[in-house]
């Protein structure tokens, strides 16, 4: 689990992230949604340590971040998998020596075993035929797909992903999102999404953490959504016609 | 102020370069890579350069010579000298500031726009270590290339001073051995390597420190371009100022 405990943070006196608490469950996938500029890249990247945020708490599992010595933190870092937005995937090495690089570098491990496990990983993403394919040949979709194995290869406790369903296609998306979900349930981890794809919060948001203007304004699960009465998480998830057939229908049902 | 800042920025920049250190079997890759980028892609562009430039100086010389007194070795006195004391360390250097630089800061550069840099931080890697290190140790090398530029720009300036019978070949080897003072070779050599960490630190700070998109990759380029040559120059006016007089 993490837990975030009145975090700030400001750019040029403009403050982002305001007073924001919460908690990200083990073994779930924990949604981050909000308007573009609303403070979720900002977050994230203040849990991951790649900003510093001006106040507040963040604590994984029962270690407090600030309080870390250096080696820990290293140590921490081993236990987290992220996927970028873009995919970062090392333009200059193929698929294989990506998914690979983690444990080539943290880990004494033979390479016939590195390389076991990055076939392990690969295969885990569905992603065939593509070992020796070079970053600049593969489709959106497919990055995603080396990314999250490049994230899982070192059996990380937290998975991060920043929009991982920007510039894909819709049925790229859903495949992408089960991953995550699949992945996160496989392994037992805490997995937290940086999203505002709708499909996303239906599908998969089993914890859902909603921030406007850097605000938490609401937090709850794919379900209790359908019936906020959160002027603000109403008015953002209602935009899409997508989540109000989703809605009518769950609350036909129910 | 903000001068002073980026001055800050760049020793704290070069502090942690040599902080945690990457795995010696991923660095040696990587030192390997770089050896091929920097140095032996750059032998061709230098060797052409060299040739063409020693020639023009030979040339000049000894089109400028019209007094019958002075002796013909003096065009090839004139072409070691100043391809030795200057062309080869600097103005190879100030050429390089643009192959070699544009080079770093337009990788590094790219990496940080595409989160790879990112990407490297949340495993855990000491980024500075990872793309820097192995820059400046491949730029070590660099004294060798301007070798190279010094002996090709020399043999230029004879193929030209023969070939447009300017002086004999005898004249042109007694000159080339006139006054030779072994402790101008040792202050080039200082300089280069002075000039190597310059071109293997500047660029790396204008790439890992840019922000933006695609763009600002190409204006960090342009701008390390600018701010390493005006290193070099004016690094070459102390050391000039402080071996030399």
């Amino acid at each position: 689990m993490i837990r975030i405990e009145n975090l700030y943070k400001s750019f040029d006196g403009i403050e982002i992230l305001k007073n924001i608490s919460t908690n990200f469950e083990k073994g779930k996938t924990n949604l981050i949604i909000g308007q573009s500029g609303s403070g979720k890249t900002v977050l994230l990247k203040s849990i991951l340590g790649l900003i510093k945020a001006e106040r507040g708490n963040i604590i994984f599992g029962d270690k407090l971040i600030s309080n870390m010595k250096q080696k820990e933190r290293a140590e921490l870092r081993q236990d987290i998998g992220m996927v970028f937005q873009g995919s970062a995937l090392f333009d200059s090495i193929n698929v294989e020596e990506n998914v690979m690089f983690p444990m080539k570098m943290f880990t004494n491990k033979h390479h016939t075993e590195i390389l076991d496990r990055a076939n392990v990983a690969i295969k885990r993403v569905n992603l065939i035929n593509s070992n020796h394919k070079m970053p600049a040949e593969l489709s959106g979709g497919m990055k995603k797909r080396v990314a999250i194995a490049r994230a899982i290869i070192m059996n990380p406790k937290y998975l991060f992903c920043d929009e991982p369903n920007s510039g894909l296609d819709p049925k790229t998306s859903i495949i992408i999102d089960n991953l995550i979900k699949e992945i996160t349930n496989e392994f037992n981890i805490t997995t937290v999404i940086n999203s505002h794809d709708m499909n996303s919060v239906v599908e998969i948001g089993e914890k859902i953490i909603f921030l406007e203007e850097g605000e938490k304004k609401w937090e709850g699960s794919n379900k209790e959504i359908f019936h906020t009465n959160n002027k603000s998480v109403s008015k953002f998830v209602n935009s899409s016609e997508l989540f109000k057939k989703v809605r009518d229908v769950y609350l036909s049902k129910k | 102020m903000k001068f002073f800042f980026h001055i800050g920025r760049y020793f704290l920049m070069i502090k942690k370069t040599f902080g945690k250190f990457t795995k010696w079997n991923v660095l040696k890759g990587l030192i390997f890579r770089e050896i091929d980028d920097l140095i032996i892609s750059s032998t061709g562009i230098v060797s052409f350069l060299s040739f063409f430039v020693g020639g023009v100086v030979a040339i000049q010389t000894a089109i400028n010579i019209e007094n019958p007194l002075l002796p013909k070795n003096l065009i090839a006195f004139t072409t070691r000298q100043s391809i030795i004391l200057e062309f080869a360390p600097t103005f190879i250097s100030v050429i390089m500031a643009g192959k070699v630089g544009s080079y770093i800061t337009s990788s590094i550069g790219t990496m940080r726009v595409t989160e790879q840099i990112d990407a490297l931080e949340v495993m855990g890697v000491n980024t500075y270590n990872y793309l820097i290190l192995p820059k400046i140790i491949a730029l070590t090398l660099y004294p060798f290339l301007i070798t190279i530029s010094m002996f090709i720009g020399i043999f230029g300036g004879y193929v030209a001073c023969i070939s447009g019978g300017f002086s004999s070949p005898a004249e042109f080897i007694e000159g080339l051995q006139l006054d030779f003072r072994p402790f101008h070779v040792t202050y080039a050599f200082i300089k280069t390597f002075i000039f190597a960490m310059l071109l293997a630190t500047i660029p790396s700070y204008h790439g890992f420190y840019m922000q933006g998109g695609a763009l600002e990759v190409g204006k960090s380029s342009t701008t390390s371009f600018i701010w390493t040559s005006v290193a070099i120059i004016t690094a070459n006016s102390f050391i000039t100022n402080i071996l030399l007089t």
